[in-house]
């Protein structure tokens, strides 16, 4: 949905450094991905109108929130924001109830009491109305926020650090939860985080940034087949992204069969079942290239593909293949002397050698849902 | 005992804090919020009353309030009776000296609340107004509520200022601690003694009731 997108140019030289021009559709979650300090909070924070920066255009839909050049600024309280913050900041002297009643302004005062009873049951929190933040657990206090954030009926989402002070049982409940709101919101959703678990599970697109500056962007399937992402590399191990389903199932064998455009490979694991969509992420060290197809090995995947690009980075002694496995682009580390001895070049047919243990099974449906839009 | 005295050092303290309890919400919230040039400077005049004998803030306030000030004679001119020496006088006098009492524990009461718990309020749609009477003032009423019962038990207790600003007019300006030192003079330990007590039961039953006041305060993060 074009009207809801949400478009941003942010430049600035100081105090915090920031260049970054990125757009998120509607039903899409843009994951902004980088270290701690390198601008990632104030980028959200421009967006809701809290932070001003030197040069930025924001425009959310027919709304221009902020443009620098024409003097636009809309106050926070103007703009159609949903925030979740990192530390929630949730209003300590209301109840749960009473936080998401002041983000209830906006709709007539006889259905705002039944319309945040209404978030909270959606956040399963029904149990918990009259509540105060202190007597709430940080997944609930989680909850709340996100059930506030939603009840001013945002035109766009914006999650800081959702997950950051909650373990890791209740992250992957709050994931799941997220990932589902998405898909029936249909608003542009930003998520920041430095954790990649995060980005993996929730993301449909990726921002990596670096000291404010926006590197790589775009979907994240093929921003994660790229062998030239040198920093990613460095904080999570390059690694290919891209979804397949179950189509079959050997209980007695413990493996499970994954068909993707183009391939199939198979996998140890018992827990997924037939015709269930899965994400699969393949580490590029855990990619073995042969120039021949291999014979008598202990692994069982061994995918023919064609040598689509090759990336010698001069920092780093190892060197990354892409290989092309029907529609999906595969990534191998492997060192520059193997390189050189198989005589690998662009164009060439190799067999791309996965250890069956090295691939995460995600239950998502998130980039089928894209698709099917 | 003097009743009279009781009533005007009562009026007093009720009357510094519905005065000065305004500005102070506006001032101290401005200095908690706010970076402006001269903030420094602001914060020093601020605390000065804190610091001055009260009898040099008596001695300023006086030729401030006097017939020969362009405020003495405004007043005069207005109200048809002198600032200094007047009931009215004596309050505005107990306002200033009480600025220092209001503005600092005002201040640290909003300095408390997070920063990301009034941009909150801003994304949830609140305007600036609706963001300060929903959210900031029941977050920051420890330090207002403090505000309040130190002007109130200052005021009860002041006495240079009284005696410089206000003289020693019976229902004017009168004070119970100006009583007590005026029957001490008359050689009345009696009457002295019961106004002391009495000066004691309100300062206690002050601190009592704020107590109970800040309790029903909800702590502010879990």
């Amino acid at each position: 949905m074009a009207d809801r997108r949400l478009s941003v140019t942010l430049r600035q030289h100081g105090p915090i450094r920031l260049d970054v021009e990125f757009a998120c559709d509607a039903g899409d979650v843009l994951a902004i991905f980088g270290p701690s300090g390198s601008g990632k909070t104030t980028i959200l924070r421009s967006i809701a109108g809290l932070y001003r920066p030197e040069q930025a255009s924001i425009r959310s839909g027919a709304d221009l929130w902020t443009d620098t050049a024409s003097g636009i600024f809309a106050p926070a309280h103007r703009r159609a924001v949903g925030f979740v913050f990192q530390e929630y900041a949730l209003f300590p002297h209301l109840t749960a109830v009473g936080n998401v009643l002041t983000a209830l302004g906006h709709r007539p005062r006889a259905e705002r009491r039944s319309r945040a009873e209404q978030l909270l049951a959606l956040v399963h929190l029904s149990g918990h109305l009259n509540r105060r933040p202190n007597a709430l657990s940080g997944g609930e206090r989680q909850r709340v926020a996100l059930a506030r954030a939603l009840a001013r009926e945002p035109a766009v989402l914006l999650l800081d650090e959702p997950f950051a002070a909650v373990d890791r049982t209740v992250r992957r409940h709050l994931q799941d939860e997220i990932d589902e709101l998405r898909r029936t919101l249909d608003i542009p959703l930003i998520l920041v985080t430095h954790d990649f678990d995060d980005v993996v599970r929730l993301a449909t697109h990726l921002l990596v940034l670096e000291q404010g500056k926006g590197g790589a962007c775009g979907a994240l399937p093929s921003l994660m087949s790229r062998p030239d992402m040198a920093w990613l590399r460095a904080a999570v191990g390059l690694g290919s992204l891209f979804d397949a389903v179950v189509t079959h199932t050997y209980p007695s064998r413990g493996l499970v069969e994954l068909t993707f455009e183009g391939g199939a490979l198979f996998a140890s694991d018992s827990s997924v079942s037939a015709g269930s969509k899965v994400r699969l992420r393949i580490p590029a060290r855990e990619v073995i290239l042969a120039t021949s197809e291999p014979k008598g090995l202990s692994l069982h995947n061994a995918l023919s593909g064609i040598v689509s690009a090759i990336h010698i980075d001069p920092a780093f002694d190892h060197v990354i293949v892409q290989v092309a496995v029907g529609e999906v682009l595969l990534l191998a580390e492997i060192t520059r002397d193997a390189i050189a001895t198989l005589g690998i070049v662009v164009g060439m047919r190799v067999y791309a050698l996965i250890k069956s243990v090295s691939i995460d099974m995600l239950k998502t449906e998130a980039m089928h849902a894209q698709e099917a839009r | 005992m003097d009743w009279t005295a009781l009533r005007v050092s009562l009026w007093l303290g009720v009357g510094t804090i519905a005065l000065l309890l305004p500005c102070g919400i506006w001032l101290g919230r401005l200095l908690a919020v706010r970076e402006f040039p001269g903030k420094l400077l602001v914060e020093a005049l601020v605390t000065v009353p804190l610091v001055l004998p009260p009898t040099v803030l008596g001695f300023y306030l006086l030729v401030t309030f006097g017939a020969r000030s362009p405020l003495g004679q405004a007043f005069q001119a207005v109200m048809g009776q002198s600032l200094a020496f007047s009931f009215q006088g004596l309050l505005l006098a107990s306002a200033i000296a009480n600025i220092p009492f209001v503005v600092q524990p005002i201040q640290r009461g909003f300095e408390a609340i997070p920063t990301d718990v009034r941009e909150a309020a801003s994304c949830c749609g609140l305007t600036p107004w609706q963001r300060f009477v929903r959210i900031e003032v029941p977050l920051a009423w420890p330090g207002i509520l403090t505000a309040a019962i130190l002007t109130f038990a200052h005021t009860l207790g002041e006495f240079g200022v009284v005696l410089m600003v206000g003289g020693n007019l019976p229902g004017q300006t009168r004070t119970l601690s100006v009583a007590i030192y005026d029957r001490m003079n008359a050689f009345d330990d009696r009457s002295a003694g019961v106004m002391a007590a009495t000066l004691l039961v309100i300062a206690v039953a002050t601190l009592m009731l704020t107590t109970v006041l800040s309790r029903r305060v909800i702590p502010r993060r879990g």
